[in-house]
């Protein structure tokens, strides 16, 4: 595959929203959003359910009217310009939808020939290597009401790949799947991303999107929290301190006084807290052993995305907004 | 994301050849995977089964009512007394058969297969994905009405053949007495059974284009069957008071047993042709409708 091989990385981005807007009802289900997906990045898209992330893939793909507000994507407006983005993109959207009284093949088959771009002569070859990457060719006869939740996953899977793309949209793609089959579909997103598709994916597994994306929206309420690499997402949110002691209550009391701060004890003998914002670490271990506290072990633990979504959302992830 | 980049991907290996010729080639591929998956359907061969039935059945209770050399007493149905002169020549079970099938299981069936078309797709979730493909909105409309009108054809022909086939095994063929009274050859008798298979095919046309409608308002398959086969039985009950006689003429059901007249020598055509254009009055309005509310439409299932 050499989809996108020759795009540079300053690029247009892929994925371009400029006050996006939907509103259902009363309620604004997207408000505004300025999204920018850089070409042949992993892109992680995150949000708590109900926070508008289903209604803004639905509009990147011309399922969905923008109410206000513009979409690009490969550089074309969205939804003017479907029949000449979407043959570039595959899309798993809200899980896979399959005609349970076809084979697996057949649907990969029926899917094919509803994209007026991809040639009928090679299709079955390009059927079978589809179903070969998602590993389902020795249940490709079988009909797909038969299918696991898993193989209907990997299925849908297939069919974002019948063609080689641009741009792959992946709405929660290790839904039903075991450990394996989820570790199997983050080598296929990466080996994917490593031949230049960019991959736009969202998930609610925040590992998973540390794991395999260089780059990450948060959505929260309608609303886009934040953008961008996802070093440096985690760089916003400051690491925490922690101080293995047989001393805790001196340890405490010598790290407020140099300026630690939301300090906690946990299980007795460790104790974290909040580094002050200019301080430096050294200066607080030499003031920890000078007062004769004894210490095991002294560190800042690196923040991750989820300390970054819980403070940018202030909620947990499983929380429906 | 250059234009050629672009260009490149949509051309694919198969860039050769006219684009125009090719665009309809494939919008041609979309219309017999419509086609293919409909009929591969356990609903829909039920339904062709119960339409194959229908003459079957007629065919044998004409034979037991007559068995005893009586003659079948005819008038009693709907639609012309065909059945009375199937004893004397099989080939009028293909006409009764269509009468007995025209009022109701064709059109219910069609309206099954119309209801389905997009509301079907849209409760499956393969609406979606076959719109991201891009189907396109209006190519894919456009292959599902044509799938469908396609359904109305076998569905006639099924019944046609049936009846044919039952009444070569249960009565005579020879030449036949139409309407008028002149008799006509056995080869002509086929020909004009044909033309009613046709005819009684593109009555339903009508009734094809607003299913297809209904099928664009809901997300449902089985609501908006039920909807179609519900405006069916209305639009029936409605075609039997008289005191609605102005209505009459504008509803699709109104000329449907016209087909009779095709038995006639000569053949009367102005029945004929007012149903053929209320047909196409329907497939204009309903078809419009549809591609005005398909096309606008937000997919949200």
């Amino acid at each position: 595959m050499s989809a996108g091989a020759g795009a540079s990385p300053d690029a247009a981005p892929v994925i371009e929203t400029r006050g996006l807007s939907k509103r259902y009802g009363g309620q604004l289900a997207v408000d505004r959003l300025d999204l920018s997906v850089p070409a042949g990045s992993v892109f992680g898209f995150l949000g708590p359910n109900g926070s508008g992330k289903t209604t803004t893939i639905r509009m990147l793909m011309g399922l969905i009217d923008p109410g206000a507000g513009t979409v690009r994507v490969l550089g074309h407006r969205m939804p003017d310009a479907a029949r000449t983005v979407l043959p570039q993109v595959g899309a798993l959207i809200e899980g896979p939808a399959l005609y349970g009284h076809l084979s697996g093949r057949d649907n990969l088959v029926r899917y094919d020939s509803a994209d007026p771009t991809a040639d009928p002569r090679t299709r079955k070859a390009r059927v079978a290597a589809a179903l070969d990457r998602v590993g389902l060719t020795a249940a490709a006869g079988k009909r797909a009401k038969a299918y696991s939740l898993g193989m209907k996953q990997r299925l849908g899977l297939a069919a974002a790949l019948l063609t080689p793309r641009r741009l792959l949209v992946l709405d929660e793609p290790t839904n039903g799947l075991d450990p394996q089959g989820m570790r199997e579909i983050r080598t296929l997103v990466r080996e994917l991303a490593r031949d230049g598709t960019t991959v736009f994916l969202s998930s609610h597994l925040l590992d998973e999107i540390e794991q395999v994306c260089t780059h990450a929206a948060v959505m929260a309420k309608g609303r886009l929290v934040t953008q961008g690499p996802v070093e440096d997402l985690a760089a916003t949110a400051r690491g925490r301190l922690a101080v293995s002691t047989p001393d805790p209550g001196d340890a405490v009391r010598v790290l407020k006084e140099n300026g630690v701060t939301g300090i906690a004890v946990e299980s007795g003998d460790r104790v974290t807290g909040d580094p002050p914002p200019d301080g430096d670490l050294a200066e607080l271990t030499a003031a920890l052993v000078g007062a004769g506290v004894r210490v095991r072990g002294f560190g800042l633990e690196r923040a991750s995305l989820e300390d970054v979504f819980m403070q940018l959302t202030g909620e947990g992830f499983d929380v429906t907004g | 994301m250059s234009r050629a980049d672009t260009a490149a991907y949509a051309g694919g290996p198969a860039a050769a050849g006219d684009p125009g010729v090719r665009r309809w080639f494939w919008t041609l591929g979309l219309f017999r995977s419509e086609v293919t998956t409909t009929f591969r359907r356990w609903r829909t061969l039920a339904l062709l089964g119960v339409l194959a039935a229908v003459p079957v059945l007629v065919g044998i209770a004409v034979k037991i009512e007559t068995g005893d050399g009586g003659s079948a007493g005819g008038g009693a149905g709907q639609g012309p007394a065909f059945i009375a002169q199937i004893t004397n020549n099989g080939l009028f079970l293909v006409f009764t058969a269509l009468a007995a099938t025209l009022p109701f299981f064709l059109p219910m069936a069609v309206g099954v297969v119309a209801g389905d078309g997009i509301a079907g797709e849209a409760s499956a979730g393969t609406l979606r994905y076959l719109l991201v493909a891009p189907a396109g909105r209006s190519r894919l409309l456009l292959a599902k009405y044509a799938a469908t009108l396609a359904f109305c054809l076998v569905a006639t022909l099924t019944v046609a053949v049936s009846a044919l086939i039952v009444g070569a095994l249960l009565f005579p063929l020879g030449e036949l007495t139409t309407i008028s009274g002149t008799r006509i050859s056995l080869s002509e008798g086929l020909w004009r059974a044909l033309l009613i298979a046709l005819v009684v095919a593109a009555s339903l046309i009508g009734l094809a284009a607003l299913g297809l409608f209904v099928s664009t308002l809901t997300n449902s398959g089985i609501a908006a069957m039920a909807t179609t086969v519900g405006l069916l039985i209305a639009v029936q009950i409605l075609d039997t008071i008289p005191q609605l006689d102005a209505l009459h003429p504008y509803l699709f059901s109104h000329h449907w047993l016209s087909f009779a007249d095709l038995m006639r020598e000569p053949v009367h055509w102005d029945d004929l042709l007012s149903n053929l254009r209320l047909q196409l009055i329907y497939a204009a309005v309903f078809g419009s409708a549809a591609w005005a509310r398909f096309t606008a439409k937000d997919i949200t299932a």
